[in-house]
């Protein structure tokens, strides 16, 4: 316990508790609508649009929070009119993403290293502006799960329902689509922008296993989420080993044990039977 | 005509190059129950999402429950609509139990900032006990059966306290006992709330006896329409769809479907 007494730990291990928290309870939304690869895609625009702010030289978190805003309003509206399948458009804005990020990266003079730090991310630097900005997020994301959680649970669970039944489906849906871009751009230099996906969808689809109640799923994906940032603090700092990959790898160890014990395996055997 | 509720006039509606509706108008007085027939691709479903405002209208106009059906009433006169589809594939894993999923038909009633009172709660109780499914409230809803799935459906719309009631092809996909159960059920709570009901379906066995008015669509238009009695004849129905009709038609439940002409 006395590293805790490290001012970097404790920035690492709030940094852990809000990171965690956030990206977990967008990532309840993301796996039960079964958009999980939006995530991805948003996730690689955050990434792409800091990529471009170290290239054009202003803060990166500004134009990653820009590039996941705009690529979260092309896929909603691009999935929900059917020009092209929600998986055709949302892997068409991830390739452009992809490509343009590779070539901000390709473009950017001298060393990179903290390009590469907002790939793999590195939650023991992070520094006292970007927690506070974790933490505003984070603080804003559960006020508006509070205030709106009835809608928000129609629309996750029954869209088109909620649409037929006069709730404002469409705004929750975009609203759940930004706060998803939000959250990954404040998670960025924390988790990095190729591992944030993982602790977004990991926690989640782990409390997926194990529950049938939304308002339990969101507390259980949000314990997995904070313990995968600590425990995997706690192996970055023991191992020496980096702190991202270790975060992910924690998150990935959680779900395959909530899969293996999950009470709805039995319901899909039942089932096929 | 003040008890007119739904006046829709020279409806057209396309997607993308397919014209789903091609000039359609009809009027519904309140507490009417109508029966929309007709092959797939007729246009029935879409007419449904003329009068709650779902679908854009390219052209012509529709008033519903005395408000214009345009983007910015679309949303207000849904709250006063119950509307019922056919079962849908639902995750078995799907966080929210049947009584969840009931109580979402208030939501949009109750609007945003409130939250369903502890008397919301046991109105939703009491409607699951109407519907057949009390005991089945705490379940996960993606383990019901297709039947009590649409009792479900049912009972949400229901709590909804909606004015008109949309069924799209509710007994679609389930089987044969529950489809008239379902029937029974729709009949009892159009009696019973006074509501006006719109029923599609493309299969004619499963048209209530308390229809009062058949609707017959064809390709996009209203084809025919007049009471059940004097429309559900051999010869019209086998134009309708393009083949021999049989008549009588078995297992009907209404005692219109069993005359033979």
């Amino acid at each position: 316990m006395a590293v805790l007494e490290y001012q970097f730990m404790q920035n690492a291990a709030l940094a852990g508790l809000c990171g965690g928290i956030t990206c977990s309870v967008v990532g309840v939304f993301v796996v039960t609508m079964h958009l999980s690869f939006i995530g991805v895609c948003i996730a690689h625009a955050a990434f792409a649009g800091a990529l471009l702010g170290l290239f054009l030289g202003f803060d990166p978190l500004i134009s990653a929070l820009v590039f996941s805003l705009v690529s979260a309003g092309i896929i909603g509206p691009m999935a929900d009119r059917g020009e092209l399948s929600p998986d055709a458009s949302i892997g068409i804005i991830f390739s452009l993403m992809l490509g343009l990020a590779f070539l901000f990266l390709g473009l950017m003079p001298g060393s990179r290293t903290e390009a590469l730090n907002l790939f793999w991310g590195s939650i023991l630097t992070v520094s006292r502006q970007d927690l506070v900005f974790l933490g505003g997020v984070t603080a804003v994301e559960i006020g508006l799960v509070l205030v709106f959680y009835k809608e928000i649970q129609a629309v996750v669970c029954h869209r088109q329902v909620a649409l037929a039944v006069g709730i404002p489906a469409t705004l929750i849906f975009y609203g759940l689509l930004f706060a998803t871009g939000l959250t990954i751009t404040a998670s960025l230099r924390s988790i990095g922008g190729l591992l944030i996906y993982a602790l977004i969808l990991n926690p989640a689809a782990a409390a997926y296993q194990l529950t049938y109640s939304l308002r339990r799923m969101l507390l259980i994906a949000s314990a997995f989420g904070v313990i995968s940032c600590w425990a995997g603090l706690a192996a970055s700092y023991l191992l020496d080993i980096p702190s991202g990959a270790s975060i992910v790898i924690t998150a990935c160890v959680i779900f395959g044990v909530a899969t293996a014990f999950s009470p709805k395996r039995k319901v899909k055997r039942w089932q096929r039977s | 005509m003040d008890d007119v509720v739904i006046s829709i006039e020279d409806a057209v509606i396309s997607y993308r190059e397919d014209v789903a509706l091609q000039g359609v108008s009809l009027k519904v007085h309140r507490g009417d129950f109508i029966g929309i027939i007709g092959p797939n691709g007729a246009g029935k479903t879409t007419l449904l999402t003329v009068v709650n405002g779902l679908a854009r209208l390219l052209q012509g106009e529709a008033t519903v429950l005395g408000l214009a059906v345009n983007k910015q009433n679309s949303t207000r006169l849904r709250r006063r609509i119950g509307y019922v589809a056919q079962v849908e594939n639902i995750d078995p894993r799907l966080p929210i139990n049947v009584r969840e999923t009931v109580m979402v038909g208030a939501y949009g009633r109750l609007g945003l900032f409130h939250r369903p009172s502890p008397a919301q709660w046991q109105q939703v109780d009491r409607i699951l006990d109407v519907v057949g499914i009390a005991h089945l409230s705490r379940r996960p809803i993606g383990h019901l059966s297709g039947g009590e799935y649409q009792r479900a459906a049912i009972a949400r719309a229901i709590v909804q306290e909606p004015e008109i009631f949309l069924l799209d092809e509710p007994t679609a996909s389930i089987d044969e006992r529950a489809q008239w159960e379902i029937l029974d059920l729709i009949q009892l709570i159009h009696g019973k709330y006074h509501m006006t009901t719109l029923f599609v379906t493309h299969d004619l066995r499963q048209l209530p006896s308390t229809c009062q008015r058949l609707v017959l669509m064809k390709q996009g238009k209203i084809w025919r329409q007049g009471k059940p009695e004097l429309i559900f004849e051999k010869n019209v129905l086998s134009q309708l769809y393009g083949v021999p009709v049989p008549m009588p038609l078995k297992a009907g439940s209404a005692s219109w479907l069993h005359s033979s002409q």
